[in-house]
């Protein structure tokens, strides 16, 4: 390790001829090695040993589960589409490695450019890199359909980091959750490649019975020698799509048909496991579920805010079983938590302490807002298939209105107190 | 240990408020109660600078070489005049030192090896009215030792104090036992208890500690004429800033005084014995002290000459207070006028692989995704003076009002001091915070923000505003 900080010393690039090549040294040298800096003479003399490196990590610790199974899922859903290996373990060399080829892709081009827009800004800046993007990098793969341009990422990734992020300031002065922008910026300026039923499942053209899917040299050249070696299953670009396979959400199927239709495509097993069509991070409940209780039982996320949205979540499917006017409003409110992205949102787009509402009783409303509103969006909106992104959005709109008026009530109480 | 909510039996029917929130920070080093070999101390310094709203160049009186008595006048504010500043030891005036702006640093004094004390004929307090009482404390310089807040001012002799609080131990790191300083004094400390009761319209509160299995000492408990109240909960529960605030807090243009006990027992020792007394004992504590324990001194000891007979090792940091609110001092520099205690920490320049990660200490925290947190609480740790990070823009949100036990909004008061809105920093409660009781706020935080750096700008905009 001395050797490593040594040659890392020498290799310092000047930080005024080179200001790019410093911070994006510097940042990667601050994660190496916490830095000699002292406190200074006046303030506290000691420090906690968190930082907010540490705090990013976490949240990405927290979204692992849901990586490992995203990656899956995307191969699983994929040979479903073919109609071969599906069972749960049948095909899992296949099912990860097609998953790979997917996912890795994103998550490069995702860090890549958003990292490059953090480097540049930390530079402009003469200030070292904020580790927010961490987050926000993360989360935006699992946000994504699997099959996504990575030119529409670009483009989205720097509306998001540039436009979202840096022109107002930087990490803790955004207004709008970052991850959340890089895909509203999708769904709005490119639909197509983020709504419909064609884009859930990946590696094909088009979600017709008879198609072939669409392998390249990863699939076919490196995974399939490496398979051979060990005496795998293997790729064989000769399946073809399945008749019936129609490659829905099962949200979009509950639009039409509510919760029976739902349950003839897919079993409630598979509803809250999630081995069904979705975007890459949203689908498995349980282990949403898990990352969610470890970001919240270590304090990083705040909690006032999940259970706020789950009591807005079933306060409003509550309401809707009453109303009962669609098939959407139909559907049992505790089946509502299987459906979409719910908790993938409540859990890891809500908290995020930047954007959502800052003071503890903001927070409950905050939650709650977004629990009513995302089932709002969902069950009322015919246009919009899933309401989480914009009900997010909006209520980052709001947190600062909310915690407007809560402080302005404090205020009032201690001047009327005088 | 007592559980969290349970009253101990030995606050009897006295109040008591209990406090959950805070956070109490074990580290190496603690004082045992008991005296640790005298150093010897020569050099003695009043240092301007320790008296918040005294204007930086007073009008000093004395000229090196001047031989002065324990209690005799050595400059005075130019601009308050009867506002008298004496030596606490007596001696030969060793040098005047000027800091920044020809600003007036210290006035050093080495002393007599037998105190001599000038004599003054204090009036009893029970047949004088308040106006000589004051002047009276203003003459013998014992005014200044007394703090008015909001933002811990000498007091503005007109201003009638609307109450007067004194607490009577320290929740800090490594802080001193007060029960232990206050052996043997009790006559002056209630002396000193019933000379403030006359300068206040209201009263004066005791804040007594409950935490411990033991009552405080009987000076504390058996305190006459005062109101005594008991505190329960981690620290920041000892400040002043949070008893006030749960007993009377500050509203509008109210002021109230705070003073310490060793500055109540100098007062008392005026009024009950004629003699300006400014021993203090001093607690010298922290992981690079080889037997930590306490002192008997003087306010205003050199702290190169308190620390030196048992200083382990010279890479170390020498703190005048405690570790989250005190001063580095270098050598030669002095112990500051309110604090009771000198913490000695090593320093922290050091590159740690993964330390953000994996720490390779386990060092004291607030946040949960340390282990320790969840396995051993109680744990006491050792400390450097590394920032364990670096600093970065206000990201997370909730905790810092978990380990501040006020209504008061920190990062919203933070915010609106950065902005410079005054009328917003006083909606939030400017005035009822001190720096110390953010102190916790500023050790906890992930950003790394300076919280008390922020606060006494704040103060500063505050006091040019009025």
């Amino acid at each position: 390790m001395k050797r490593l900080l040594k040659y890392f010393k020498k290799i310092e690039p000047d930080k005024t001829k080179n200001p790019f090549l410093f911070s994006m040294w510097e940042s990667f040298f601050t994660f190496l090695f916490v830095p000699d800096d002292e406190t200074p003479g006046t303030g506290t003399h000691i420090k906690d040993k968190m930082d907010l490196k540490r705090l990013m990590s976490f949240v990405v610790l927290g979204l692992i589960p849901a990586y490992i199974f995203g990656i899956y899922n995307i191969g699983h859903q994929h040979f479903l589409a073919l109609g071969q290996y599906t069972g749960f373990w049948e095909g899992w060399n296949l099912k990860f490695a097609h998953g790979l080829i997917k996912l890795v892709p994103i998550l490069v081009v995702t860090m890549v450019v958003g990292l490059g827009w953090e480097f540049y800004f930390s530079s402009k800046k003469g200030k070292g890199i904020e580790e927010g993007f961490l987050v926000s990098g993360a989360l935006i793969p699992l946000l994504m359909p699997p099959d996504i341009p990575l030119w529409i990422l670009v483009i989205a990734v720097s509306f998001a980091v540039v436009l979202g992020k840096e022109v107002f300031g930087g990490t803790g002065m955004n207004i709008w959750n970052v991850a959340l922008l890089a895909r509203v910026f999708i769904f709005f300026a490119y639909p197509l490649s983020i709504s419909g039923d064609n884009v859930w499942v990946s590696g094909f053209d088009n979600i017709v019975a008879g198609i072939h899917p669409d392998y390249g040299w990863w699939h076919t050249g490196f995974f399939n020698t490496i398979f051979d070696w060990f005496n795998l299953d293997k790729f064989d670009s000769h399946m073809a799509i399945v008749d019936g396979f129609s490659g829905a959400t099962p949200l979009a199927i509950a639009k039409d048909g509510g919760w029976d239709a739902v349950t003839q495509a897919f079993s409630t097993h598979d509803l809250l496991w999630g081995t069904i069509p979705g975007s890459i991070g949203e689908t498995s409940k349980p282990l949403l579920i898990l990352g969610g209780l470890f970001i919240l039982l270590t304090g990083i996320a705040d909690w006032r805010i999940t259970i706020g949205a789950v009591l807005g979540i079933i306060f409003s499917g509550f309401l809707f079983n009453l109303w009962g006017a669609t098939p959407l409003m139909t559907i049992p409110w505790y089946y509502q938590f299987y459906l979409g992205g719910a908790l993938l949102a409540i859990i890891f787009m809500a908290t995020d302490p930047v954007t959502a509402a800052s003071t503890f009783k903001g927070k409950w409303i905050y939650g709650f807002l977004i629990g009513v509103i995302g089932m709002l969006i969902r069950v009322i909106n015919p246009a919009y298939p899933e309401g989480w992104m914009l009900a997010i959005l909006f209520m980052n709109s709001f947190a600062p209105l909310i915690d407007h008026y809560i402080i302005s009530n404090h205020i009032k109480k201690r001047l009327k107190s005088e | 240990m007592l559980g969290a909510n349970k009253k101990p039996a030995y606050v009897g029917s006295n109040k008591i408020i209990l406090l959950k929130k805070g956070l109490n920070i074990n580290i190496k080093g603690k004082a045992e109660n008991t005296f640790i070999e005298e150093a010897i101390i020569e050099n003695f310094a009043i240092q301007p600078g320790n008296f918040r709203g005294v204007v930086p160049i007073p009008k000093v009186v004395v000229n090196p070489g001047d031989k002065i008595l324990a209690g005799d006048l050595l400059f005075y504010d130019k601009k308050r005049p009867d506002l008298k500043f004496v030596s606490p030891v007596s001696g030969t005036v060793k040098a005047i030192n000027r800091g920044a702006r020809r600003s007036i640093k210290e006035i050093v004094i080495t002393k007599d090896e037998k105190i001599k004390y000038k004599k003054f004929n204090s009036p009893n307090p029970d047949n004088i009215s308040r106006e000589d009482l004051v002047d009276f404390m203003l003459e013998s310089g014992v005014w200044p030792l007394i703090k008015q807040r909001p933002f811990d001012l000498v007091p503005d002799k007109e201003i009638v104090p609307q109450n007067i609080f004194i607490s009577t131990f320290d929740s800090s790191p490594l802080a001193p036992d007060y029960n232990f300083i206050i052996n043997g004094k009790e006559n002056v400390f209630q002396k000193g208890l019933e000379v403030l009761t006359k300068l206040t319209s209201g009263k004066v509160f005791l804040g007594l500690d409950a935490n411990n299995k033991y009552p405080p000492a009987d000076a504390f408990t058996k305190a006459q004429n005062v109101e005594k109240v008991y505190f329960k909960g981690p620290h920041p529960s000892g400040n002043t800033g949070i008893q006030i605030h749960h007993l009377a807090p500050i509203r509008g243009a109210n002021k109230v005084w705070t003073v310490g006990i060793q500055e109540v027992i100098t007062i008392g020792n005026l009024f009950l014995n004629n003699i300006y007394d400014a021993s203090r004992i001093i607690a010298i504590v922290g992981e690079d002290i080889e037997t930590p324990g306490y002192i008997n001194t003087y306010l205003g000891a050199d702290i190169t000459e308190s620390v030196r007979v048992c200083l382990k090792d010279s890479k170390c940091r020498v703190i005048s207070g405690n570790v989250l609110t005190g001063e580095t001092k270098e050598y030669g520099e002095f112990l500051n006028a309110f604090d009771y205690m000198i913490s000695v920490i090593p320093t922290g320049n050091y590159f740690e692989p993964f330390g953000w990660f994996i720490p390779k200490k386990s060092r004291p925290t607030f946040s949960k995704t340390f282990l320790s947190k969840w396995i051993n609480p109680g744990k006491t740790y050792s400390v450097d003076t590394n920032m364990h990070g670096q600093e970065r823009a206000f990201v997370a949100t909730g905790i810092y009002k978990e380990v501040l036990p006020m209504d008061i909004y920190p990062v919203h008061l933070m915010k609106a001091i950065l902005a410079g809105d005054i009328e917003k920093m006083e909606g939030l409660g400017i005035n009822e915070v001190a720096e110390e009781d953010v102190a916790l706020c500023e050790f906890i935080c992930p950003s790394k923000q300076e919280f008390q750096a922020i606060l006494r700008d704040g103060h500063r905009m505050m006091i040019e505003q009025e």
